[in-house]
């Protein structure tokens, strides 16, 4: 029998400042129908040190109301303080870690843990070489359409599986900052300038057509990822539970109706209906999802088969 | 440090031989390796004959399955290391865990390179990839620096090998779905950046405008010379200035680094450009093969000459320079 599909919050993947992102996992907390959330700064590690001095309270906040609480790791490890941050986060034995690099999987090996959508698993046999190394649930990469999902699901019983739901999907991290070089900075004196764009920075082609959006290092898209109206086949196929990610709208409203939909006491498209006006900034796209360009929506047809 | 060449068809394969490689990489004509571009790549038969006439010569061969395998298709990519080792092939260069896993299990005796789209860019990553797969030798991705390169060396249990001239990727490599956001068709899954079924060209006034999918990457006006469409070297809008947003149409020229790179402890240099044709493959190898052996006055001269076969023309040393970043 399958089990109640649940919500899992992603982490912040913008730069808040510390108050605001406190307040905002506070207010998760207090509000949100989501079973786990996933905290800890996973793009630039210079931006540590904004969110540090708030984590314990959130946390506490967070397992106070019931909610699972994941660390997550860096997705670009290239500097000796990066590594020692993964190897710090191997250590801890009071919370789940999620894993979005190679190093966090080699040293999350052997304990419990969580792998992050920015870990390429395209594949069953790759979940299950996951699963066997402690990997217990996987968040599988936005790109993946639906026919792999589903033998994913099909191939690796044994490890729960999760879907990017909701959000501006990444799409790519660099060495190189974009963000700060769009300001005319570099990376090394960058003085935070991604912080100006708690919803990323847009990018638009030379015909004004909003493209991707800029987060520091890491480039996601202009759309917001949005499945929505895809759930019942991914419920289907054995997903268990569905990433929201954060944006700068409300995201309490955002997973209650997420949960509306999968306790099927919305349908997809009039939901879909609500989350426009939730969150008015960016269209929305499932593209990936049925295996077409990422950037492209597919409205379900309320005929369609299966 | 040995030298390590493209080669996207058989003639090109027997230049880069005879130009002076130490190893020359390749792959099958299908989507299980990311030069998977019509009218590139190698048939079974023709693997055969090229690694034949690279042995006679002392010259080993790489054969590159590193895209990530599709669920469902993964049947492809095993058929794929079963015929690479069968033909002979000194190493598979892989990117997928599921495939490395498969191949350090059924064949043991094969050797593993971890191709440059694993991503593997600190030494506990390497060392997982060591420990869970027998990798021998590591491609390292095009986002560390010189000094980064020589700390990671001095932690690794496997050799270090690094892209010194070609193309560049800006963002982390094997973990960009740029392309795929804009085309459908994903560098992971299909082995295609930027591809040219995606690309249209159109005149807007006195401007040419180049296309990827539905979005425009770049508008040239009358007068300078209309590049290929690639997203990550594009010009786009932001907060209303028009610019290359991650990188100008640039490649990698690192050349000038080898000493650093010898000293931080890299064992092979590898030149990028399986797309590229015959005459420019036996003319970068040869100048390169020379190059690495000559002394550093005599060198500076010969990769002066290297500076007209860059694509664009214009090069850059990329993240082995840090601020770059």
């Amino acid at each position: 029998m399958k089990r109640r599909p649940e919500l899992t919050l992603g982490p912040v993947y913008f730069l808040w400042d510390g108050p605001r992102w406190r307040d905002f996992h506070f207010r998760i907390a207090d509000e949100a129908p989501v079973e786990r959330v996933v905290i800890g700064e996973t793009v630039c590690s210079k931006r540590q040190h904004f969110i540090e001095p708030h984590l314990a309270e959130v946390i506490e906040r967070l397992e106070r109301a019931g909610k699972t609480v994941i660390l997550s790791s860096l997705a670009l490890v290239t500097l000796e303080r990066e590594g020692r941050q993964i190897r710090e986060l191997a250590e801890e034995r009071d919370h789940l870690v999620e894993a979005n690099d190679l190093s966090a999987l080699g040293l999350f090996a052997g304990h419990a843990h969580t792998v992050g959508p920015l870990v390429n698993v395209y594949n069953g046999a790759t979940a299950r070489l996951l699963a066997a190394r402690g990997a217990t649930r996987i968040c599988l990469p936005p790109e993946l359409p639906f026919t792999s999902v589903e033998k994913i699901a099909a191939d690796a019983p044994d490890v729960a599986l999760e879907v990017f739901a909701f959000g501006r999907t990444p799409l790519a991290i660099s060495a190189r900052c974009a963000h700060a070089r769009s300001k005319g900075k570099i990376k090394d004196n960058c003085l935070f300038v991604c912080g100006d764009d708690p919803d990323g920075l847009t990018v638009k082609t030379l015909d004004r057509q909003p493209f991707l959006s800029l987060n520091g290092v890491q480039t996601l898209s202009h759309t917001c990822q949005t499945l929505l109206g895809d759930l019942p086949d991914l419920v289907d196929a054995g997903i268990s539970s569905f990433r929201l990610s954060p944006q700068t709208c409300d995201m309490v409203a955002v997973a209650r109706l997420y949960r509306d939909v999968l306790d099927g006491k919305r349908d997809g498209a009039d939901a879909l209906a609500s989350l426009a006006d939730i969150y008015p900034d960016a269209p929305f796209s499932n593209g990936f999802h049925h295996a077409r360009e990422g950037a492209a929506f597919i409205a379900r047809s309320r005929n369609a088969s299966g | 440090m040995e030298l390590i060449c493209p080669a996207g068809t058989p003639a090109a394969f027997r230049e880069a031989v005879d130009a002076g490689a130490d190893a020359v990489y390749c792959g099958f004509r299908d989507e299980t390796n990311a030069r998977n571009f019509p009218g590139l790549n190698f048939s079974r038969e023709e693997l055969r004959e090229a690694i034949a006439y690279a042995h006679a010569r002392g010259v080993e061969t790489f054969v590159a399955l590193n895209t990530f395998m599709r669920a469902g298709d993964e049947e492809i990519w095993y058929r794929a290391a079963a015929d690479a080792v069968a033909l002979g092939a000194d190493a598979l260069i892989l990117a997928d865990f599921g495939l490395m896993a498969h191949v350090a299990e059924r064949y043991p005796e094969q050797r593993l390179h971890v191709s440059v789209q694993a991503s593997a860019s600190n030494p506990e990553a390497i060392g997982f990839l060591v420990e869970a797969f027998n990798a021998k030798r590591v491609v390292l991705p095009r986002t560390l620096t010189v000094a980064d390169i020589a700390r990671i060396g001095k932690r690794i249990p496997c050799e270090m090998e690094v892209f010194v001239f070609g193309g560049l990727c800006v963002m982390a490599e094997g973990r960009c779905s740029l392309s795929s956001y804009a085309t459908g068709k994903s560098p992971n899954m299909n082995g295609v950046c930027s591809p040219a079924s995606h690309v249209h060209y159109r005149k807007d006034g006195r401007d040419m405008v180049s296309e990827l999918g539905d979005f425009t990457i770049n508008r040239f006006p009358a007068g300078e010379a209309a590049g290929y469409p690639t997203l990550c070297k594009g010009r786009f809008d932001i907060a209303d200035s028009h610019a290359y947003a991650f990188e100008d149409p640039v490649s990698l020229d690192a050349m000038g680094e080898i000493d650093a790179l010898r000293a931080a402890g890299v064992s092979a240099l590898k030149i990028e450009g399986r797309q590229r044709g015959k005459a420019y493959v036996a003319d970068v190898v040869s100048t390169l093969r020379k190059a690495l052996d000559a002394t550093p006055a005599e060198r500076e001269r010969l990769l002066a000459r290297m500076h007209g076969m860059s694509e664009g023309q214009k090069t850059t040393t990329g993240a082995y320079e840090k601020r770059w970043r």
